[in-house]
């Protein structure tokens, strides 16, 4: 009887309406390739280019793009900055790819109970997310940054902890509205367990909603991981991260302005990739479009 | 009215419970907890600060001290700064203007900015201009502030002239023009995330209200074009923006700590960075709880602002 309500038309997902409309969004491709680039040049490219990214070259200070080897040109410390770039790739593009795995995981877990539930314990959970919500998500994270070691795992974490709220509300919304749906009312009667209604049956009927969440939380935590880390509080040197290579940029904006440009540039490109991938979804997984 | 009032009165104190439990929580995380301040004194001996933890009252049980910590905030006492011993409160007041007007004047220049590219992206649906519009907001959310801050003073101030890099004045000038002329760079930084969420609303806003009977109605009678947009789609576009500024109050704080630090503006989220880094907790803890309140009190003069403008919502 469940396995109707789920697998009810046995396709390949591939010819799915949803992928068909995926592909037809230009500028979810274009998100989906600049992704796949990024991907690959970072974990490529620090194999392939002629430099590492902690080798420091005195005489090779401050060397603009394209001079020579150095086609990003080197830091204050004749490190290559294309090595850096890639290196720094690594760390930023895991970071935030984490960060949006775990907070998904809090969010749903949150938002399923919140929704199926109701009442006080719904309440209850729900008012918590207020109260996150409340916090302007920098401050948060910054207190916590410093507070706790700055690792590489904890700024993870961190930003997971502070970002799991819009996922606990879409989520929240959704169950809510399948709650006294038929396929739920049937699987009640049958008396399957609670855990199992909500996340065997009504979850995966949620899962739209999640993932065009998720894939818009991967953008934000990369923001968020870049904003702590130019601040000096996420990924501390010597590991490099798109964040922490803008950390000192500012005071050698005159005479070295590609230390600031292309490290933004790069989150930049991420982060649209990331939207546009969202953007996508949304019009192909057909989710009501909420917060503009 | 007053219904409305006492349930959104209760809702945010609620919230505000929430919001300093969360608070507090911070607080303890923090390393040696609310005593940071004498673990880095070499005078005080660990039984010191045993005798102390139990003077104040810290051996207790932690929901008494959280009801000791919170009654304290009420009554004004936030602490001491670390820095100079002046009370919490009294530093945050001398940051909390500079903020204000940072976020004042960026808030009103994404709105007018913001509406004008969503209505016209609405009048000419489908055109190059909303194309470029609706590509150009999404890439405007994706822009670390920081960084447009870093190429705003690249090009606006070391390569042509125009703006000043940072601080808020001249010393020795501090006319309005002066302050004017610092304003102008870290307001449109600080801007441009909030011109693309506005502009995608107000793009909306100004579709859903072009679709309605009493535009056809207003057409019918032979209204210009003109007025019918200034006049019926912008007025009832405009309500939901004072609930939309509320909801993006936590982002624009956010922004506006990025920006201060790029633009050594003398704001509260430099004096949250500065506090960080001298470890000053009680400054850091005091402006982690104050920016939550004034999230929750913006939120809620919104709601009423609303119920008072808007005469449907009275009867909630």
């Amino acid at each position: 009887m469940t396995a109707i309500a789920v697998h009810a038309t046995p396709t390949r997902w591939w010819h799915s309406r949803a992928v068909y409309r995926f592909m037809r969004h230009h500028l979810a491709l274009v998100g989906i390739a600049m992704i796949t680039l990024l991907v690959l040049a970072c974990a490529i490219g620090p194999y392939v280019l002629p430099y590492d990214s902690l080798q420091i070259d005195l005489r090779a200070r401050f060397a603009p793009p394209l001079s020579g080897d150095h086609y990003f040109g080197t830091d204050p410390l004749g490190r290559d900055l294309a090595a850096r770039l890639l290196m720094a790739g690594r760390v930023s593009l895991l970071v935030g790819f984490s960060a949006m795995l775990l907070s998904t995981l809090i969010g749903t877990l949150v938002g399923v109970t919140a929704g199926y539930r109701g009442g006080w314990v719904g309440a209850g959970l729900m008012r918590t997310v207020d109260g996150f919500l409340s916090y302007p998500s920098i401050f948060l994270v910054l207190a916590l940054a410093a507070t706790l070691r700055p690792s590489p795992v904890m700024i993870t974490v961190i930003i997971a902890v502070t970002s799991w709220m819009e996922t606990a509300r879409i989520v929240e919304a959704e169950v809510r509205s399948l709650r006294e749906r038929e396929f739920v009312q049937a699987a009640r009667m049958v008396g399957l367990s609670r855990r199992h209604i909500m996340f065997r049956e009504i979850l995966p009927n949620a899962m739209g909603p999640i993932i065009v969440a998720a894939s818009l939380a991967v953008a934000r935590a990369i923001l968020l991981e870049a904003y702590i880390s130019f601040l000096g509080y996420g990924i501390q040197p010597p590991m490099p991260s798109w964040g922490n290579m803008l950390n000192g940029a500012q005071q050698y904006l005159a005479s070295a302005p590609w230390l600031a440009i292309i490290p933004g540039a790069a989150i930049t490109i991420a982060v649209t990739s990331f939207n546009f991938i969202g953007d996508g979804l949304r019009d192909a997984l057909d989710v009501r479009d909420d917060h503009i | 009215m007053s219904g409305f009032l006492l349930n959104r009165l209760s809702q945010s104190i609620v919230l505000l419970v929430i919001v300093s439990i969360i608070g507090f929580t911070v607080l303890n995380l923090m390393p040696g907890g609310p005593l940071a301040q004498f673990g880095l004194d070499p005078g005080m001996t660990q039984k010191d600060v045993e005798r102390l933890a139990e003077q104040l009252g810290l051996n207790r049980p932690l929901w008494i001290q959280y009801l000791d910590w919170a009654w304290r905030l009420i009554q004004g006492d936030w602490g001491h700064s670390f820095r100079d011993g002046s009370s919490v409160l009294t530093v945050i007041g001398r940051h909390l203007s500079a903020t204000l007007l940072l976020m004042g004047t960026s808030t009103a220049l994404a709105i007018a900015i913001g509406s004008w590219i969503g209505i016209r992206g609405a009048t000419h649906r489908y055109s190059l201009f909303d194309y470029c519009a609706t590509v150009g907001a999404m890439v405007a959310l994706s822009v670390p502030t920081f960084w447009f801050g870093l190429i705003g003073i690249y090009i606006f101030t070391l390569k042509l002239g125009w703006v000043p890099a940072g601080n808020m004045y001249t010393i020795g000038d501090g006319s309005v023009l002066d302050y004017l002329h610092h304003l102008i760079l870290p307001s449109l930084v600080l801007s441009l995330v909030h011109v693309a969420i506005w502009s995608r609303y107000m793009r909306t806003a100004t579709l859903d209200a072009l679709s309605q009977d009493f535009i056809k109605t207003a057409r019918a009678k032979g209204l210009s074009e003109r007025r019918i947009l200034l006049k019926h789609v912008v007025g009832n576009a405009l309500l939901p923006m004072i609930t939309l500024a509320g909801m993006q109050l936590p982002s624009i704080l956010t922004g506006a700590l990025v920006t201060e630090t790029v633009f050594t503006w003398p704001g509260m989220g430099r004096l949250f960075l500065d506090s960080l880094g001298y470890s000053d907790y009680p400054v850091v803890m005091g402006l982690l709880i104050f920016s939550a309140i004034l999230v929750v009190l913006g939120n809620l003069i919104a709601d009423i602002v609303i119920a008072t403008v808007d005469p449907r919502i009275r009867l909630a």
